[in-house]
């Protein structure tokens, strides 16, 4: 059986299903194996880890799960690896397509494992992978090239770019949203004008693309596959062990055990456990008495992951827009507010928002609030607003210079762990020890219940739900 | 000088006159469907209601534009708003599976609001709006009109007078309507440059170390320029204060510079914007050509024109296909006026004060037709008052749109 003719390169769009019998077996050990991976890339963007020590990991984890081989590399089963690649992708599509959520998950995962084998591809392999499909990018002509010359020099993201040097490639703008979104290319009458180093863009969209697209078919065509009685229950577990391993919610204690607050406790919790950004919500909150619509999402999952009860949060909400009507309040506010406690519409139970979250996206505009001060607050109000908040609590100026630097270095949340670290420092918490065993912040309402675990004394029993494998951004 | 914006909201009665005697159904049905005959385009999309007394209803839709009439005049809206065509009928929402419910297509859709510029402009705040500060609007509304039309090519563009203190931007190319949510995103990423919260001084961020601005904000720059020396300097004063000067010492990434300046205003504070910004300019130039230091300071100054007159839109509005926005000819509640369509060619002119209100309009009407009855209810009896010109604005760009769904469906069946 001739496999490799079917395919060819390493890297592979998924064109054609396997067409070939499967054992449910294999059926079964090439799903899992790929999932060890793709599990992984999932909790590397939880754990922000950067592209280069993603492509490290994920590599290390193909190794052992699921090895794929150059064309030229000897002393290995290539169309084995080729073959339990086609049909671990495949089996995990079937998996996969039934929610949105899933499918989104799925995209971005593959896509991310495509990426890295792409950019770990032998170069002669991957130019005759891209020689062999019709990416449909036009190459711009020495004409063009002339015309628009200044443009592609300014529109180059490096100094040392040559226009006259490097090849571009014409692409519908909607084809390369990323680039766009960074402004990085030409555009001109709809078209992006693709240098050649960027092309990898337009490749690893058109993959998602495609994906995109066959699983929302596989979706529809499902129904008949789940006659197969053998099948269904191995792609239950699949999808669910996906979801498992990567819940995304700091959950708050169950209710009942003396943990419930009332609306007014907020103040003096704010005053004693809150972390910069949700202290900052308070303030603006109790000075402007109005939360714009994001800062009042932030806050108010928040409080309610800390244990506001829906009536205790009307109330709150109520009372802190004291400059509005009880109608506009009703018709405005209310609603909403129900919501985010799963009372309303989807009646989805919305989980607070982590440090990433807050971090990467809703990006606040000039008159926002929300967001993380560490990330969005100038540096001279960043400072000053530090030491407001918390020189009660021990934070003096002489810390602010190894808070800052952190934050300029972009470490966010390593700043916020720092603050933590000294404002608890007279509960005995030391230097290095973050939110308990050298953990980091991660998510807003860790550093409100540590902090408030640490007031009652009861250090031992603690334990961070928010540890490393949780917070799958979904965005 | 502000003048107050705000007359007494209009009574249900005007209101229902309105509906039924010169709201123009006729065009803005066209203006959603491409084509006479209704198709999914208009059968497909969600129309929302906001009622007195504080209802709002969502997910009506009508099979023409008949249809939308008669129910606009039974409910007698104080507005409606305009969402996406959805896969399936709205008012089936309740019948259909959830997944055979999703928004497909959508207008490509922008918001900018005054209030965007409240840490910007000296002349008003909040809701008010006067005749200087429409500037920042009018420049706003020609850089955004000039970059889509050359960047992304769309060619079918309605800007739409708020009724307040705002303008909307309804772009209904075809390809447009098709874009994802994602996309949106990017496109919104692309003319996006006022960015971080209250606390940010810097908000302009473009550059990719010390790069030259991207080409489509160079092309953005050269008007602006014109509009920061008169607006910024010579008409908001904006530099005046000593808060407002040290907001634009914070942009200055040159420590001397700063120290310079700070010492000079604070000795002349009466010296005006234009003289301090002339200030920046000598002391800029007191660095060779050439050197980094220079290149910096240039940098900065262009990013400073950039940060208090570009285009600042509200980003939430574009990004999703589901967002709901008001129908242009609606009347805005608390101003009494109607959004009208704008020409950006004349934006400049544009007074939103002249925008006729519900009650002047009307009261046109009785003029030319005195006790005509209301047993005769005309569907154009806008032509008799001065909305005409506004709806024939809105009819023209119709005429192109259908003429363009006309030249693609004849090339789809050749
Ligand atoms: S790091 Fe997280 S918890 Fe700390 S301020 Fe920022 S968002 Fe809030
Ligand atoms: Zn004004």
């Amino acid at each position: 059986m001739a496999l490799h003719s079917q395919i060819p390169h390493r890297l592979n769009f998924y064109d054609r299903p396997p067409l070939d019998d499967i054992t449910i077996e294999e059926f079964e050990t090439c799903a899992l194996d790929r999932l060890r991976v793709l599990a992984e890339i999932e909790s590397s963007f939880a754990r922000n880890r950067s592209y280069d020590e993603l492509k490290t990991v994920t590599l290390e984890q193909c190794k052992k799960y699921l090895p794929l081989n150059s064309s030229t590399a000897i002393a290995v089963d290539r169309d084995a690896e080729r073959r339990k690649d086609h049909v671990g992708h495949f089996v995990l599509r079937l998996a996969f397509c039934r929610s949105e959520e899933l499918r989104r998950r799925f995209v971005k995962a593959e896509t991310s494992l495509f990426r890295i084998r792409y950019d770990s591809d032998d170069r002669v392999e991957r130019d005759a992978f891209l020689n062999s499909r019709d990416f449909d990018w036009i190459p711009v002509t020495d004409e063009e090239r002339l015309e628009y010359r200044a443009e592609l020099s300014a529109a180059s993201t490096s100094k040392d770019a040559v226009p006259e040097k490097e090849r571009y490639y014409k692409v519908k703008w909607t084809r390369v949203p990323d680039l766009i979104e960074k402004r990085k290319v030409f555009l001109k009458g709809g078209l992006a004008f693709v240098p050649a180093r960027e092309q990898s863009s337009i490749v690893f969209q058109e993959f998602q693309t495609h994906l995109e697209r066959d699983l929302e078919m596989t979706a529809k065509a499902l129904p008949r596959l789940d006659e197969d009685t053998r099948i269904v229950p191995i792609l239950n577990n699949l999808s669910q062990g996906f979801l498992a391993g990567v819940s995304s919610e700091w959950s708050s204690s169950p209710a009942g055990n003396g943990n419930e607050i009332t609306a007014d406790m907020v103040d003096e919790l704010s005053r004693k456990h809150f972390p910069a950004c949700m202290r900052n919500l308070h303030d603006s909150l109790r000075r402007d008495r109005h939360l714009k619509h994001f800062g009042r999402l932030q806050y108010g999952l928040f409080l309610k992951v800390l244990g506001l009860s829906i009536d205790e949060a009307i109330l709150f909400w109520r009372r802190s827009f004291s400059n509005i009507q009880d109608d506009k309040f009703n018709k405005e506010y209310r609603y909403n507010i129900r919501h985010s406690y799963g009372l309303e519409g989807k009646r989805a139970n919305y989980p607070a928002r982590s440090c990433q979250q807050i971090l990467m996206s809703d990006q606040p505009g000039a008159s926002d609030s929300h967001g993380c001060p560490y990330r969005h607050f100038a540096p001279d109000n960043l400072q000053s607003a530090l030491l407001s908040m918390y020189s009660s609590q021990g934070l003096t100026s002489a810390d602010l210079a190894e808070v800052m630097n952190t934050v300029k270095a972009g470490h966010y949340h390593v700043a916020c762990t720092r603050v933590f670290e000294i404002t608890h420092a007279s509960q005995g918490v030391k230097k290095g020890e973050g939110v308990g065993g050298g953990e980091s912040v991660t998510h807003p309402n860790q550093y409100a219940a540590r902090s408030r675990e640490l007031e009652r004394g009861k250090d031992e029993g603690f334990k961070t739900e928010a540890d490393g494998d949780v917070v799958m951004q979904i965005s | 000088m502000a003048l107050s914006n705000d007359v007494e909201s209009p009574s249900a009665e005007l209101m229902l006159a309105f509906y039924r005697r010169l709201y123009p159904f006729k065009s803005v049905f066209g203006w959603l469907n491409h084509e006479h005959t209704p198709t999914k385009f208009f059968t497909h999309r969600e129309f929302a209601f906001t009622l007195p007394g504080d209802v709002y209803l969502r997910y009506n839709s009508f099979a023409t534009a008949d249809d939308l009439k008669k129910q606009v005049c039974t409910l007698n809206p104080t507005r409606f708003e305009i969402g996406p065509v959805y896969s399936a009928r709205p008012r089936d929402k309740k019948t259909v599976r959830p997944a055979a419910f999703t928004p497909q297509l959508r207008e490509l859709v922008f918001d900018i609001d005054m209030t965007d510029y409240d840490t910007i402009r000296t002349c008003c705040s909040g809701a008010e709006i006067c005749r200087r500060c429409w500037v920042f609007i009018a420049a706003a509304v020609r850089v955004m009109d000039r970059s889509i039309r050359d960047q992304f090519g769309y060619k079918y563009l309605l800007w739409v007078y708020s009724g307040r203190r705002g303008i909307h931007l309804w772009i209904s190319d075809r390809e447009a309507m098709e874009l994802t949510d994602e996309q949106r995103r990017a496109l919104v990423g692309w003319v996006t440059v006022i960015q971080g919260g209250k606390e940010m001084h810097k908000k302009v961020n473009v550059r990719v170390g010390s790069r030259p601005l991207p080409p489509s904000l160079a092309m953005a720059l050269e008007p602006l320029a014109v509009v920061f020396g008169d607006l910024i300097l010579a008409d908001q004063d904006c530099f005046a204060s000593e808060e407002g000067w040290e907001a634009l010492l914070h942009l200055i990434p040159d420590k001397t510079v700063v120290e310079n300046l700070r010492k000079k205003w604070t000795a002349n504070p009466e010296r005006s914007s234009e003289d301090k910004w002339d200030d920046l300019k000598k002391e800029v130039k007191e660095y060779a050509k050439g050197t980094p230091q220079r290149a910096t300071l240039t940098a900065a100054m262009e990013d400073i024109i950039l940060q208090y007159t570009y285009p600042r839109i509200d980003a939430e509005v574009s990004k999703h296909r589901n967002h709901l926005l008001k129908a242009p000819f609606c009347v805005h509640p608390k101003t009494g006026r109607v959004c009208v369509p704008v020409d950006p060619e004349t934006i400049d002119s544009f007074r939103p004060e002249r925008v006729p209100t519900v009650s002047q309009l009307l009261q046109e009407l009785d003029e030319v037709l005195p006790a005509a009855g209301d047993a005769a209810e005309h569907h154009s009896d806008w032509e008799r008052t001065s909305l005409k010109p506004y709806v024939d604005m809105l009819d023209r760009h119709v005429m192109t749109l259908m003429e363009e769904t006309r030249r693609t469906k004849r090339d789809m069946t050749w």
